[in-house]
């Protein structure tokens, strides 16, 4: 019998471990650990979340629902989507309900790639785009953004990387791991480059509810790519339920796109998953429908965290940008001569603090280390702590 | 100012540092505004909020609905304060429905309670009359819920 290694296919064979996986194996099983290292909210979903779903349970609402996703649902994101980002999709043909953002951009990436089409997409970035791009058998086109530019994406940058071959352009605003926000004025160069050069984009939106103003407290401002003039006809907006609903369990997310796009995704979706949970869907009603406010009060635990977590750094002498989104610093650690592996090793290994290599999110994210801040207030208060500790040992 | 009414109501141990912290503001000045708040009433007090169960204590406490009659001058507000004025009487509201007034009464036991309602509560001039309910068991109290328990875990690392 042949090898079982030769049997996997040369594509999937190709990707590599994810430098995640590495990491979280050396954190595993150890029980001092405070982790800043988790990509997922520390509350529970809201309880009139939870509730909905167990009332749905209890009803025994327990069957498949309509492949694109329950009508119901399909009409509450079209109605948040109108109010949020001001682009209108028809809830009978262009929203499509997902297994989490991943699944939509699986199988955006399926349903729009030939064998060597190009996608450009941002780094450092979320450890599945590239694999994704790959798995459909797509070219993944790396731009690296700056820590000098606070990780802005440049329209510049796009623009040298485009090709003849280039069909996708992936964002992802606000970023996970660097919590970057797009300034507007790229934005807006971004789409025209988009429009002149005909490609689609996918925007990954899921941190948009997550922003924070000027004064660190009040919400901030979130454009989508898909509202700029031109825009919606070439756009796969995704957002999901995870980060601000702190629903990632539930593994629900969405994709509103063109109908012809959709359908194109839909046709993927419907083999290989046929739909989304219905508890997971009926909860996420819920959520659509009465979650703002909870929402709100956990962005703005977030946002009291994010302050602390700067004013710490700052205090260290550590440089980091003020993230605008999402629940994640990317503090800059040059100054110690040690690689983003190395200082997250020894962090773990001398104080017990786990933080994410930049490194594991591309080769743009050297230099930095991602510190999650979606961790209660005490525990990443004796984490700043310990890390400050650490810091002025290796200053010394 | 509203930021800090609002974590005071969270937790009214928040050091006027870590309010600083959290809302990215000068010491200096999160102390100034909290004597502010304290003084110009808007922050009345401050208390622990006590499972009773395992502190071992065994007093009673019962929500008692009164109907009154307002009086010419001040309506309600002159016999409301002055109830509100027994140390028996933890909270004091006036309520739109059926009765005038909800208050909330403390008492080592049933009958120091009861004694209280029948003794000096129903005796003010203008009660015409009350109903007692006892409290027998607390699963919330101001925001918190009791015998808080289960935390759920997450992995320590994911993307």
């Amino acid at each position: 019998m042949k090898p079982l290694e030769d049997r996997i296919a040369k594509q999937v064979a190709s990707i590599p471990r994810s430098g995640i996986r590495d990491f979280f194996e050396l954190v595993q099983g150890r029980d001092d650990v405070i982790s800043l290292g988790v990509g997922e909210p520390d509350f529970a979903a809201p309880w009139h979340i939870r509730e909905a779903a167990i009332f749905a349970l209890e009803k025994g609402q327990t069957s498949y629902t309509s492949n694109l996703g329950l009508p119901s649902l399909r009409e509450s994101i079209s109605k948040y989507v109108t109010k949020k980002f001001d682009v209108k999709y028809d809830p009978k043909t262009e929203v499509l309900v997902t297994v989490g953002v991943s699944e939509a951009l699986d199988i955006a990436c399926r349903a729009l790639l030939d064998p060597g089409d190009e996608v450009i997409y941002h780094e450092p970035c979320y450890v599945s785009y590239s694999p994704s791009i790959v798995m459909a058998y797509g070219k993944s086109v790396a731009i690296q953004t700056k820590l000098e530019d606070k990780f802005a994406l440049l329209a510049s940058d796009v623009e040298a990387a485009i090709t003849d071959r280039t069909k996708i352009l992936l964002l992802n605003f606000p970023t996970n791991p660097t919590g970057a926000v797009e300034p507007i004025e790229e934005l807006e160069k971004i789409a025209k480059l988009a429009i002149k050069h005909d490609l689609i984009v996918i925007s990954d939106e899921i941190y948009s509810e997550l922003i924070y103003g000027e004064n660190g407290i009040d919400v901030g401002e979130h454009t989508s790519i898909a509202s700029l003039p031109g825009m919606k006809e070439r756009t796969i907006l995704l957002h999901g339920f995870s980060k601000a609903y702190a629903m990632t369990g539930f593994r629900l997310g969405y994709s509103c796109a063109p109908h012809v796009l959709t359908e194109a995704m839909m046709k993927i979706h419907q083999y290989s998953m046929l739909c989304a949970p219905i508890m997971s869907q009926l909860a996420a009603v819920e959520a659509l429908e009465n979650g703002d406010a909870e929402v709100e009060r956990m962005r703005k635990a977030y946002a009291q965290r994010r302050n602390l977590l700067l004013r710490k750094f700052r205090k260290m002498e550590v440089p980091c940008f003020s993230p605008g989104g999402a629940f994640y610093a990317f503090p800059d650690i040059r100054q110690f001569g040690l690689s983003s592996m190395e200082f997250a090793h020894r962090l773990l290994e001398e104080e017990s603090v786990a933080v994410v290599p930049g490194t594991a999110f591309g080769p743009a994210g050297e230099g930095c280390v991602r510190c999650c801040y979606a961790t209660a207030y005490d525990e990443l208060e004796i984490a700043l702590e310990k890390i400050g500790n650490f810091v002025s040992r290796l200053k010394s | 100012m509203e930021a800090i009414v609002e974590l005071l109501q969270k937790n009214a141990r928040f050091s006027s540092a870590e309010i600083a912290d959290r809302l990215d503001m000068d010491e200096a000045e999160v102390i100034r505004h909290i004597k502010e708040l304290e003084e110009n009433g808007t922050i009345f007090g401050y208390h622990a909020v006590i499972d009773r169960e395992r502190s071992g204590d065994t007093s009673v406490s019962a929500m008692i609905e009164i109907k009154l009659t307002p009086q010419r001058d001040g309506g309600f507000d002159k016999l409301a304060e002055r109830i509100a004025k027994f140390d028996q009487v933890t909270n004091c509201y006036l309520m739109s429905g059926g009765y005038d007034l909800a208050v909330i009464v403390e008492g080592e036991t049933l009958n120091d309670v009861a004694r209280f309602v029948s003794e000096r509560l129903s005796t003010v001039d203008g009660v015409i009359g009350t109903s007692t309910h006892f409290q027998l068991k607390v699963y919330k109290q101001n925001g918190f819920i009791a015998s808080a328990g289960f935390k759920p875990e997450r992995l320590p690392v994911t993307p």
